[in-house]
């Protein structure tokens, strides 16, 4: 058997220079390797991208990271050898090793390991092989019933379960019937559904196809939002690979069930996350959700019976159909059946995709499997679900991850975006970061939302600004209970969840904003003064060449001075500084 | 329609997407993407011709353009920055390297430098958070960015074009 070189070509291999490394492989691989090359998709750990995963003749995986293109020929080279032991530091460590082991993977589980592009790939392992269980050998209500037993609950964020959601649209009267994907991952800090989507586009495919054959959908429609260029581009090419195949179109694998399926590109607005409001989109018109009810099981796509679930929800489908409802139930906890998959960033040492059992603890993901806080630093919160969710503190980091428990906090599980933050993050500015993007994208519709999340972002920003007055968190509070009574859909009654976590958790930061005109974390410029320090300045100048405020003078060889009144605060002087003379205070 | 900087531009290119979608119920954001493809933005001519030819009303088309961030009004630079500061970049020190921009382009959010050549525009997220802060100029990502490490791209790109 010929050896196989596989390079990672997610959109974090290829923004990290997967592309480059592929081309030096190609150009490095002479006819006299016995080795083929080729592409996988996201295996989830970004930090160590790009990466090259060889699989020797006799079918051993030697993971080689943080792979340039002037390592290819080492590669080529050790696989001519049939002998990996040279190259050394380019090998997976032992420990990193773990970042994956640690996981339980159902979700993601071709994630990585497939070629996402070629459909061959997908079948050669267990591939459409619960489609053709379900289509040939199951009823729609048997369908149904086994997802019933498996607990599974939208990924989406509401966690709301999925075995309702059809059994409602199944028995909604009307021959004509859709089926729904929500791919518009815009929770910023959220990729799990890019992952899934770049990486193993045939699972999301073929767990859509199950659910439409449970509900009676003839068409099935992927709403992908416009950022995700990548992700748009293999979808397209593994949907026409499937109906080429027979897995969708007319008369699928001769079953006489028939459904078709389209991509529909979104274009860029957080609210057509909330499922009516992405109707509303589909449908060519502004993204402003629906008044519920009717539900779309009942009314939803031209008013049709609809039923739309999430990425990674869709991606647990076919696994469920195989292995059996039970299977999946027996993972997690009494309330929160199955796997979980989060977006690990932020401030941590190993930053990627995380995939665990529910019942796990937050300190299990981030100091467990990311390896704890970079930098030396200390951890200061963990910021889940989004602009919809909270900030959780330190004291809370044994919380077990399921729905109730996580809700209990103030956040929420959301789609899984897990921001970790260090003493360096402002909670008062994260919290004003949040209120400015749902102002943004605050479709309008809704009074309190429109308005009250302009009123909480002022706030926020006179305290930023060091101009906080007493009774400014008092009011923030009662105008987030406004808000969240006022507003019809999600994203309003969750958007002062940021807040209200913030003020609940870190209220010493607000008021040491408003009283003392301090930010501890030292990020809000207007309150920080820059000083140097006489006893630790070289008087090397490197400061004052690159202050752009031309604000610090010295003679070389003596300790330089900054103006205050001319200091912009921009941090400039402490960046360059190679003593550690900029004091910070 | 005209106004002190209307643009004239050839709406014959427009035929084919609207032979294709005009009559295609809930196709709107369809042909305002193919049309911002065509264009690089959405003309204010582009606009009036849609609505001769699908029966929606210029008010609706402009309420729907305008609702959704993907969509532009002005000509773009060759080059457009989409900076990302979704919560990871944020977290990261994003704010820095959108000073770091504006500081080398003289440019704001949403504004072209006068030489056509750049045009900053602030995205909520990219989807790349363990490279953070990120930032996409035109198909290619640049992450892991720094104030310094920022400035020497762009002044890459602009000699690179003074070069063309």
């Amino acid at each position: 058997m010929k050896a196989r070189i596989v390079v990672g070509e997610g959109s974090c291999g290829l923004a990290a220079g997967a592309g480059a490394v592929y081309d030096a492989l190609q150009a490095a691989l002479t006819a006299d390797v016995p080795a083929t090359l080729g592409i996988t998709g996201c295996i989830g750990m970004c930090y160590l991208e790009p990466i090259v995963d060889v699989y020797d003749a006799a079918g051993a995986l030697h993971r080689c990271v943080r792979v340039k293109p002037e390592d290819a020929a080492a590669i080529t080279a050790a696989v001519k050898a049939d002998d990996f032991s040279g190259l050394g530091e380019l090998l997976i460590s032992a420990e990193d090793e773990t970042f994956l082991s640690r996981q339980t993977r159902i979700a993601l589980r071709h994630c990585g390991l497939i070629d996402p592009e070629d459909v061959d790939d997908y079948t050669a392992g267990d591939g459409y092989k619960a489609l053709e269980k379900a289509l040939k050998t199951m009823t729609p209500e048997q369908v149904i019933e086994e997802i019933k037993t498996s607990g599974l609950a939208g990924r989406g964020g509401a966690g709301f379960p999925t075995w309702f959601k059809w059994n409602a649209a199944r028995a909604s009267e009307g021959e004509e019937k859709y089926l729904i994907c929500n791919a518009d991952e815009g929770d910023p800090g959220a990729f799990m559904d890019r992952a899934v989507i770049e990486s193993d586009p045939h699972s999301l495919i073929e767990g859509m196809m199950i659910a439409a054959y449970a509900i009676g959908a003839k068409e099935a429609i992927v709403y992908v939002r416009a950022e995700y260029p990548l992700a748009i581009v293999r979808l397209t090419k593994a949907i026409g690979d499937a109906r080429a195949k027979g897995f969708l179109g007319k008369n699928i694998l001769g079953s006489g069930f028939s459904c078709d399926m389209r991509i529909k590109a979104g274009a860029g607005a957080f609210v057509c996350g909330e499922e009516t409001a992405l109707i509303e989109s589909l449908e060519g018109s502004r993204g402003m959700p629906r008044l519920k009810p009717p539900f779309p099981a009942e009314a939803g796509y031209w008013h049709k019976p609809s039923n739309i679930n999430n990425v990674e929800t869709f991606a647990n489908v076919a696994w469920i159909i195989l292995n059996g409802g039970a299977a999946f139930a027996a993972m997690g906890t009494e309330r929160s059946r199955g796997t979980k998959v989060f977006a690990v960033t932020g401030k941590v040492k190993r930053g990627g995709l995380v995939e665990i059992p529910m019942g796990k603890t937050l300190r299990d993901v981030i100091f467990g499997i990311a390896g704890g806080i970079r930098d030396g630093r200390e951890f200061k919160a963990v910021q889940l679900g989004g602009p919809s969710g909270g900030c959780i503190p330190a004291s809370l980091l044994d919380t077990v991850i399921d729905y109730a428990s996580l809700q209990a906090t103030g956040a929420i599980m959301g789609s899984g975006g897990m921001v970790v933050m260090d003493d360096s993050t402002c909670m008062v500015g994260v919290a004003k970061f949040f209120l400015e993007f749902t102002t943004k994208e605050s479709c309008g519709k809704c009074v309190h939302c429109r308005i009250g999340t302009k009123r909480l972002g002022e706030i926020l920003q006179r305290i930023v600004d060091g101009e906080g007055k007493e009774g400014d968190v008092e009011l923030l509070e009662e105008l987030c209970e406004t808000v969240k009574a006022g507003a019809l859909c999600g994203l309003g009654q969750s958007a002062p969840n940021p807040v209200l976590t913030t003020i609940r958790y870190f209220r010493d930061e607000y008021d040491a904003h408003i009283r003392d005109h301090k930010c501890p974390a030292k990020q809000c410029r207007p309150l920080l003064t820059y000083s140097i320090d006489e006893t630790a300045c070289k008087g090397c100048s490197l400061c004052s060449q690159k202050c752009p405020a031309k604000a610090i003078s010295g003679e070389r060889k003596k300790p330089f001075k900054i103006d205050p009144a001319a200091c912009i605060r921009c941090g400039a002087c402490a960046a360059a500084c190679r003593f550690d003379a900029v004091r910070v205070d | 329609m005209s106004c002190c900087n209307h643009q004239q531009v050839d709406l014959s290119l427009l035929s084919g997407v609207l032979e294709e979608y005009a009559g295609v119920k809930g196709s709107l954001i369809t042909i305002l993407q193919k049309t911002q493809e065509i264009y690089g933005y959405i003309p204010v001519d582009a606009v009036y011709h849609i609505a001769s030819r699908t029966g929606a009303t210029p008010a609706k088309i402009m309420g729907v353009a305008t609702f959704y961030s993907q969509f532009r009004f002005q000509p773009i630079g060759k080059y457009l920055i989409m900076l990302c500061k979704g919560t990871a970049c944020y977290v990261n020190g994003t704010e820095r390297i959108f000073d770091a921009i504006a500081d080398e382009l003289g440019i704001g959010n949403g504004e072209t430098t006068a030489d056509g050549l750049f045009t900053l525009s602030v995205v909520s997220c990219l989807g790349c958070c363990s490279l953070a802060p990120v930032m996409m100029i035109n198909d290619r990502t640049y992450g892991s960015l720094t104030p310094d490490k920022t400035r020497k791209i762009l002044r890459e790109l602009r000699e690179e074009a003074a070069k063309e």
